[in-house]
């Protein structure tokens, strides 16, 4: 059975796209769209970079870690959106936590 | 980074929007986002509302695996993200793990809409191993007695409660579809605490929309004023306190309301449907409007093409069609003048104001001939199947 649904994104989480959302490139209107039940969703760049690293072994802190050092930005800063912008989406439904092998 | 949701539709009856950047081949009505197959009309239920025409497709008629494998490819390449295998009841095709397989490997996110009847937990097993991503089942109610009734199908209610259990064993998402109307509206609380139970993510408060099946059960099916306003409430708090646990999407019947709504986001503009005959339509009951044509994917044309170009999809597209009082109206492109099918179902033209708008010269008298079914004693069904209908025999209802 899946874990508790709701999840509340800190530094320590490691976040992931659950089964049904599905992070695509849209060839045809050549932009990238989250496909979930009843909803497409477009993240804009920046969103979309952060999940493509949230696969859910790296925490948000890493992924911080890896944003800052690419854009020579402040960690904090950067570490504060990502949080925001993952609480968004986990609030919405369509982000949850990378769960112990169970088989 | 705010701006990751911007694109997501506001409100629930616009929940197959079309992205604002279009780029696609369809350069004027960009190509759906999602498209619904009803890839059969086949269904052991017999509900009243049911969403089918009234002349259903027989079996015979049913593409071929390999044609609605075509279909799948074709869509996937114009555009298409989404596909919802819905029907009749999908399931009742032999092939629709062979076809959901198929819409994967094409890169389509695909959903199930089923009635859960039909299905082992061997083949939903299946399904998801086939790439399926999310399963819809539609309930009737929250008991047996009364669901089972509507469904005219002996232990649905039991077979569906379980079939939601099994797709979250294997860890399917789930939308709870609850088809409400006057004889189970009173059951809302349930229905709520019921998609809770069953570890849904999504609960669909489905008011019928009266067309079709449901047309010639208005009277055994409409809700009264007074119910409807007791099921917004309920909705509102519901959503209000589960937030971020249940999302509650909420379709109330247009009879109620003072303007009509913009049925499929306007005609043609972003929504069409595949008939289990290969029919391309601009929305499931629109073959319901006689006087159209409607292109078939076994026909020479490409289905981008019959989506741009073809008559039926033209014919009530944008503004240009419209007589008064819509011409002038100035919601003529918020609403598109309301559904063309009940239109054409109520007052004989599909290019009159649908009746659900207050401007529609039908309108009060519509809305009271709905009042008074509402508040009469009228409670049997007439089924739906092949045969044209079944009434309920007057004991059981």
């Amino acid at each position: 059975m899946a874990g508790p649904r709701h999840i509340s994104v800190s530094e320590t989480s490691r976040p992931v796209l659950p089964r049904h959302a599905k992070l695509k490139y849209d060839e045809t209107r050549q932009v990238w769209v989250i496909l979930a039940p009843e909803r497409v969703l477009a993240p804009d760049e920046i969103a979309v970079e952060v999940l493509q690293l949230c696969n859910g072994e790296r925490n948000v802190g890493d992924v911080a870690d890896q944003l800052a050092a690419k854009y020579a930005a402040p960690r904090e800063a950067i570490l504060a959106d990502v949080i925001v912008m993952l609480q968004d989406l986990a609030d919405k439904g369509f982000l949850t936590e990378a769960r112990e092998k169970t088989s | 980074m705010s701006d990751l949701l911007g694109n997501i539709p506001p409100d629930t009856s616009d929940s197959l929007a079309v992205l604002e950047k279009q780029r696609s081949t369809a350069e004027a009505f960009g190509i759906p986002l999602a498209v619904l197959l009803e890839i059969t009309h086949r269904c052991p239920l017999q509900c009243p509302y049911c969403s089918n025409p009234v002349e259903l497709d027989r079996s015979g008629k049913e593409l071929t695996t390999d044609e609605w494998k075509k279909v799948l490819s074709e869509l996937a390449e114009i555009g298409v993200l989404q596909v919802h295998f819905s029907g009749g009841e999908p399931t009742a095709r032999k092939d629709l793990v062979e076809l959901v397989k198929h819409a994967s490997d094409a890169g389509l996110y695909t959903n199930l809409i089923t009635s859960a009847v039909l299905l082992t937990r061997e083949r939903l097993s299946d399904l998801a191993d086939a790439g399926l991503c999310h399963v819809q089942i539609s309930f009737q109610g929250v008991e047996e007695g009364l669901a089972d009734r509507v469904a005219g199908y002996r232990n649905a209610h039991r077979k569906k409660l379980e079939v939601a259990k099994w797709t979250r064993e294997i860890d399917l998402p789930l939308t709870v579809n609850a088809v409400m109307h006057r004889q189970n509206l009173h059951q809302l609380p349930d229905v709520i605490q019921m998609a809770l139970d069953l570890d849904a993510d999504r609960l669909e408060v489905a008011n019928v929309q009266y067309y079709g099946w449901a047309l010639k059960n208005r009277a055994a099916l409409m809700p009264t004023v007074a119910q409807l306003d007791e099921c917004t409430r309920l909705v509102e708090e519901a959503r209000e306190r589960l937030k971020g646990r249940l999302t509650i999407d909420y379709v109330v019947p247009d009879y109620y309301a003072l303007r009509p709504k913009k049925c499929m986001g306007g005609w043609g503009r972003q929504f069409f449907n595949i008939s289990p005959a290969g029919k391309v339509l601009p929305c499931h009951a629109a073959e319901s409007i006689t006087g159209l044509e409607f292109e078939s994917v076994r026909s020479n044309h490409s289905i981008a093409w019959i989506w741009q170009n073809s008559d039926a999809f033209n014919r009530y597209r944008g503004t240009g069609w419209m007589k008064e009082p819509c011409k002038s109206c100035e919601f003529r492109e918020i609403d598109f003048g309301g559904c063309r099918c009940q239109a054409f179902a109520l007052t004989g033209d599909a290019a009159n104001t649908d009746p659900a708008c207050a401007l529609s010269p039908l309108h009060e008298t519509i809305f009271k001939q709905a009042e008074r079914e509402a508040e009469g004693e009228t409670n049997r069904f007439l089924y739906r199947n092949f045969a044209g209908g079944t009434l309920e025999s007057e004991n059981d209802a």
